[in-house]
């Protein structure tokens, strides 16, 4: 009982699911199973502590606080976003330091569809990319034809990137299957769209868990799997951000497809940021650290990351009231 | 059983956003007796970024604490002057060892004085505001407003009283403190510290720092948000530099004393209250 799915990506290799994933994992067409091993969750976290102690100093700390900022999906995702808000943001992404050029744009804004247009607008020839939550963020609880439409528009309205959620409520009552195909779907919708799938770790409760979604998601179809909507208290956490990048490793060894991890949600200071960088070095290696790989949506990193380049430039402590905030 | 028993020896920390944490550096240093023959202690010798964790603490807990009213400030300082009476032996005994010759004078004075800066806090506005008069249809008033954090170096001596001082002046105008201990005599002021984080102060408004002065002076005075500098009890060789570092981040700057009056009644003042705040002017158009 192979249920085939076309896979939307252009390359050779078809991919679908047979049986119940919760067994063994979703299965490759040509025989090979995209095997889903148990996380050894002391040694994750040991892992991800010891990564998140090594210490990045001087020449090595502003190549990562500059690299940092060019992965920065700078996020505004709030009931309270107006026009205006959201095109000063966007002046913030294309010169986030208006006094020294040598500080480049960020990745991409991330904003509700609704204000896709304004954002698209106000980034024209800037080379920064217009993401868009779609699919009815953060809890995904719609209609599927309701959230494809969502994502629909958000393409039509300019949007190059997708942010969906992972049907957390089929996924976890066992029923892999909807949860995959929906991620397919999704993937559809979003015509020449880059689709980043959030796995909502915080809801998901356990390394074994993140890794199935993660490679759920993958198989499907997502160019990225990301952490956290940022709704939830528990948001983006170094063990999960690290389980994310060995299922992403391993599935690119199965498949020779490379995703892309996007930290978000909880991510402010650029210690953090720069963990995250050490991560992604040590698991995936350097191939993965571009934008194009590695995203770490955030409203406040950046500018905490701007505080640290400032002190590295000037040898005082920066004021955080001298940086623009919205 | 008691008598051969070991003493519990305190180990003495860094107070930093209302918790008592050693120095991120892993580092501590000898306090000696007066005679330099016992070592009284080891206690955590501060970093920089030390220093920059307690600015950071001290600008998140300075809004709350100048936005309390003024009498409710009044309310927590005074009972900070009750549990210092309670640790007053405590106190006593740590500024003995320091050599002060009237270790109870010193740690009365401090308390009494800490009470009389209690008191400032509800009257600063009234006494220093004003109605000014303009040539023009507009209503114009003055009023003094905290500063923000600011910075406070203690003097080495009195090790208590020289920093309750500074502090009490500083806290009792709304503004959240970053202190550098006395750096040969510290016990004191961290015993402060515990006291501070039992009577009501909420966390982060004070922060007490001890270390080598020299070495931090700089890292406080450059630091662009700190907004004031009190240099009453800085080592009068550091006040050049450290007002040069302070200069490019506009701080206001409190000169060194340059006498050790630190017990007279002279030493107490509603200047000192005025001396970390800033006036504030409004010009509102006078209805008719």
């Amino acid at each position: 009982m192979l249920a085939e799915i076309e896979h939307p990506d252009p390359g050779p290799t078809r991919l679908a699911v047979g049986g119940p994933v919760a067994a063994d994992g979703p299965r490759s067409v040509d025989g090979r199973v995209l095997r889903v091993p148990a996380v050894d969750a002391v040694g994750l976290e040991e892992r991800a502590a010891a990564l998140g102690g090594r210490s990045v100093k001087r020449e090595a700390k502003l190549g990562a606080l500059s690299l940092l900022i060019r992965c920065i999906d700078l996020t505004t995702l709030e009931g309270a976003d107006t026009p205006g808000r959201v095109q000063g943001m966007c002046a913030k992404a294309r010169r986030p330091e208006p006094a020294d050029r040598t500080v480049p744009p960020v990745a991409a804004v991330c904003v509700y569809p609704s204000l896709v247009p304004v954002a698209r607008e106000a980034l024209v020839g800037s080379g920064v990319k217009v993401a868009s939550v779609a699919g009815a963020f953060p809890s995904g609880q719609s209609e599927l034809s309701v959230r494809l439409a969502d994502i629909s528009s958000a393409v039509a309205a300019g949007a190059d990137e997708i942010d969906i959620v992972l049907n957390r409520g089929a996924f976890l009552a066992g029923d892999h299957r909807r949860a995959f195909d929906e991620v397919v779907l999704a993937r559809e919708a979003c015509g020449p769209a880059h689709l980043k799938v959030i796995l909502e770790t915080g809801e998901l409760g356990t390394y074994d868990q993140v890794r199935k979604a993660s490679t759920l998601a993958m198989a499907a179809g997502a160019d990225f799997i990301k952490t956290s909507t940022g709704k939830v208290p528990s948001a983006a956490t170094l063990p999960m951000a690290l389980c994310m990048a060995e299922a992403i490793r391993d599935f690119a060894d199965q498949t020779g497809r490379q995703v892309g991890l996007k930290a978000a949600g909880g991510v402010r200071t650029a210690k953090q940021g720069w963990q995250y960088l050490v991560v992604i070095q040590e698991v995936l290696g350097p191939a993965w650290l571009t934008p194009d790989l590695f995203r770490v949506g955030a409203s406040g990193l950046l500018n905490d990351v701007l505080l640290q380049l400032r002190f590295q430039a000037s040898g005082h402590y920066a004021r955080p009231d001298d940086v623009s905030t919205d | 059983m008691t008598a051969g028993r070991l003493p519990v020896r305190k180990t003495y920390k860094l107070f930093v956003g209302g918790a008592f944490p050693r120095s991120e550096s892993g580092r501590s240093y000898p306090v000696r007796s007066a005679d330099g023959e016992q070592v009284l202690a080891w206690v955590a010798q501060g970093s920089r970024k030390d220093l920059r964790d307690a600015v950071r603490a001290a600008r998140g807990a300075q809004a709350g604490w100048a936005g309390r009213t003024a009498y409710n400030r009044g309310q927590v300082l005074y009972r900070v002057a009750e549990v210092l009476e309670g640790r007053a032996a405590q106190l006593a005994a740590e500024v003995a060892a320091a050599g002060a010759a009237d270790p109870e004078g010193e740690v009365a004075t401090a308390i009494d004085r800490w009470v009389w800066y209690a008191g400032w806090a509800d009257k600063v506005q009234m006494v220093a505001g004003t109605r000014n008069p303009v040539a023009g249809p507009f209503w114009n008033v003055s009023a003094p407003e905290a500063t923000g954090v600011v910075g406070v170096v203690a003097p080495e001596v009195p090790s208590l009283l020289g920093l309750v001082t500074r502090l009490a002046p500083a806290l009792a105008a709304g503004n959240a403190v970053v202190a550098l201990s006395s750096e040969r005599w510290p016990l004191a002021a961290a015993t402060l510290g515990e006291v501070l984080a039992t009577s009501d102060v909420p966390a982060g408004v004070v922060n007490v720092v001890s270390g080598r002065t020299a070495e931090l002076l700089p890292w406080l005075a450059g630091h662009r948000d700190v907004d004031a500098l009190d240099l009453t009890g800085a080592p009068i060789g550091l006040w050049a530099d450290a007002a040069r570092a302070a200069a490019p981040s506009t701080k206001r700057v409190v000169p060194p004393a340059l006498d050790d009056r630190w017990l007279d009644d002279d030493e107490q003042s509603p200047a000192d209250v005025l001396a970390t705040m800033e006036i504030k002017t409004v010009w509102h158009p006078a209805g008719t």
